[in-house]
């Protein structure tokens, strides 16, 4: 044996124990026959679902369309002319809610995870820090948000400190970030709780400190366990930020309303619906692609 | 038995004895051709056990037998029906097929008692009180009466493993497919599962099985498979295989295998 650097020579066995990759055969008339039978079961049952979701559509449209009421809801919900000469006022006003988005995912993403490390910690000494970070869980997790909003955007600013900030849209962040923090802390938490106490173990006897144990061996996997629920409530906080428009800030949603409240027409609502809507889809199917990876990854090596 | 690599023998009768058939069975992943035709027979009230080098497709034969995989080509006959036909109920096929895994696969939120009552119950409608006592009566049989109301992780490996075989000969399927099912244990429990599939057989049952155990395989199989390069390179009763193997690569296998 070569103990003294260098790639030391692998003995391979002769091909015995390891049984390598050969060519792929051709197909029988049999395989082939059951392929053409597969392909045929699933084209058919594609065409009965495509035939009977237009089926639904045709009628779902007709009797909306057939409602005494549709005339009126039309010209107040569905003006095209509003709709456009809308339009780009309020794509203005969600550029705010994405830059609200940006910056809320990070703090709230930094908020939790210091919340979580504090509410997994194990030290009896520290049971005071535990103490507060379940405090803090339980009391923003109950709280209804629309109250929160209220308590943080007009209560805060009437105690007159200087350091508080008066901006409605900073405001708004602050609560949607204590909000949606004590949310993250819970998910994370249950991460950091599902990684096996043998790993903690594993890295205790390598001589790593329970600090060093937690953020090297513990968080890593936690993470990728709770990505997909984690990515599930940052969809939720994503149409979440047009709240702030309760406080006055012009985002998409205040900016529907201004418009609303020019025209009495309802339809720039639906176009911030549509858009918020429209963000929402990319982030969906990247939770849906992010779970399915893990699922995969989950479920990779188990025997039979 | 028939073991030429690759012969498609899809036509070859099967005869009525025949519990089990393989003809030609291929499975691929992607471009990684792990059964190229595999052809196999299982007799009833016989045991055929399958050896070859890891990563050599006994476990994805036996998936395929179970349908938990569908095979690339190639055909596998039950009782003479054809279950690799697309139009069979794979569900139904499993009924009459009892699987058990390296890794015990217990559930962990059912007593031992539950675990083995459960496919009786559900799949098969026997009523509580029967099902009771017929699982009762097996967990008597495999040594484990006394833990029946345990929980699985309460159980030693040899314990988990003797319940997953009550669990699976619970509905008295036709076939039992045995996967490696002493490799996660220590020596010392390898030797009362080992005694238990043996007593199984004993009593009639159809088996076949995956392992690495050469001294099992030579003490309970009426017929040694070894698989390598995706086919039966050899097969024939356990004094011939693994005494008296005549192919090159079954030697080298072997040599190896009892080296290390
Ligand atoms: N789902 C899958 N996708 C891709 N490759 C697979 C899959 N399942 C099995 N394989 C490959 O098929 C080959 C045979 O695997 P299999 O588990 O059947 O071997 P085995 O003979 O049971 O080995 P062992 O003795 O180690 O259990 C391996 O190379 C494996 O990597
Ligand atoms: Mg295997």
């Amino acid at each position: 044996m070569n103990l003294r650097g260098g790639a030391a020579p692998i003995e391979m066995p002769a091909g015995v124990l390891v049984s390598t990759a050969v060519a792929v055969p051709p197909l029988s008339e049999l395989e082939l026959d059951r392929r053409r039978y597969r392909r045929g079961r699933a084209q058919r049952s594609a065409l009965v679902a495509v035939i009977s979701t237009s089926l639904f559509a045709i009628v779902a449209v007709a009797a909306v369309v057939n409602a005494p009421g549709w005339e009126r809801f039309r010209q107040a919900f569905l003006d095209l002319n509003v709709a456009s000469s809308s339009f780009s006022f309020i794509l203005g006003g969600l550029w705010l809610n994405l830059r609200l988005l940006a910056v809320t995912e990070v703090v709230v993403l930094i908020v939790a995870l210091f919340v979580a490390s504090l509410r997994t910690l194990r030290s009896p000494v520290l049971f005071p820090f535990r103490a507060m970070a379940t405090a803090y869980v339980d009391f923003f997790r109950g709280l209804p948000l629309i109250i929160l909003l209220y308590l943080v955007g007009f209560g805060l600013p009437s105690l007159r400190l200087s350091f508080v900030p008066t901006d409605p849209t900073i405001l708004g962040g602050i609560a949607l970030v204590l909000c949606y923090g004590a949310y993250v802390a819970e998910v994370f938490r249950s991460g950091i709780d599902g990684v096996h106490p043998s790993q903690r173990n594993a890295a205790a006897s390598l001589g790593l400190s329970p600090l060093q144990t937690m953020r090297l061996v513990v968080l890593p996997q936690a993470v990728r366990r709770v990505l997909p629920p984690l990515l599930n409530d940052f969809v939720a906080l994503q149409k979440d930020v047009g709240l702030v428009s309760l406080l006055g800030a012009v985002d998409a949603i205040r900016s529907a309303q201004i418009i609303n409240a020019e025209t009495y027409n309802y339809t720039p609502y639906l176009v911030a619906g549509l858009m918020f809507i429209a963000l929402a889809v990319p982030s969906g199917r990247l939770a849906d692609y992010v779970g399915a990876r893990a699922r995969r990854r989950e479920q990779a090596g188990s025997v039979v | 038995m028939s073991s030429e690599p690759g012969n498609l023998a899809l036509t070859a009768p099967v005869p009525p004895e025949v519990v089990l058939a393989c003809r030609g069975v291929t499975k691929v992943f992607g471009d990684h051709a792990v059964l190229r035709g595999v052809d196999l027979d299982v007799g009833q009230h016989k045991a055929v056990v399958l050896i070859g080098a890891s990563g050599s497709g006994k476990s994805t034969l036996l998936r395929c037998v179970n349908l938990l995989e569908t095979v690339s080509d190639g055909t596998i006959h039950l009782d003479g029906v054809d279950i690799t036909d697309p139009r069979v109920d794979a569900v139904a096929v499993r009924r009459r097929i009892g699987t058990v895994f390296q890794a015990y696969n217990l559930f962990p939120h059912l007593s031992v008692l539950d675990n083995v009552m459960l496919a009786p119950r559900v799949v098969h409608k026997v009523p509580a009180a029967e099902a009771r006592e017929r699982a009762m009566n097996l967990l008597g049989r495999v040594g484990l009466a006394d833990k029946a109301a345990a929980y699985p992780d309460r159980l030693s490996g040899g314990q988990a493993q003797r319940t997953a075989i009550a669990r699976a000969l619970a509905y008295q399927p036709r076939l039992l497919l045995l996967d490696e099912i002493t490799s996660a244990l220590d020596p010392e429990l390898v030797g009362e599962v080992l005694a238990l599939v043996r007593e199984v057989k004993a009593q009639g049952m159809t088996i076949l099985m995956a392992t690495h155990e050469m001294g099992f395989a030579r003490e309970v199989a009426d017929t040694v498979c070894f698989l390598d390069g995706g086919v039966v390179v050899e097969s024939g009763p356990p004094a011939q295989v693994l005494a008296n193997p005549t192919e090159a690569r079954t030697r080298r296998f072997l040599e190896r295998f009892i080296s290390r």
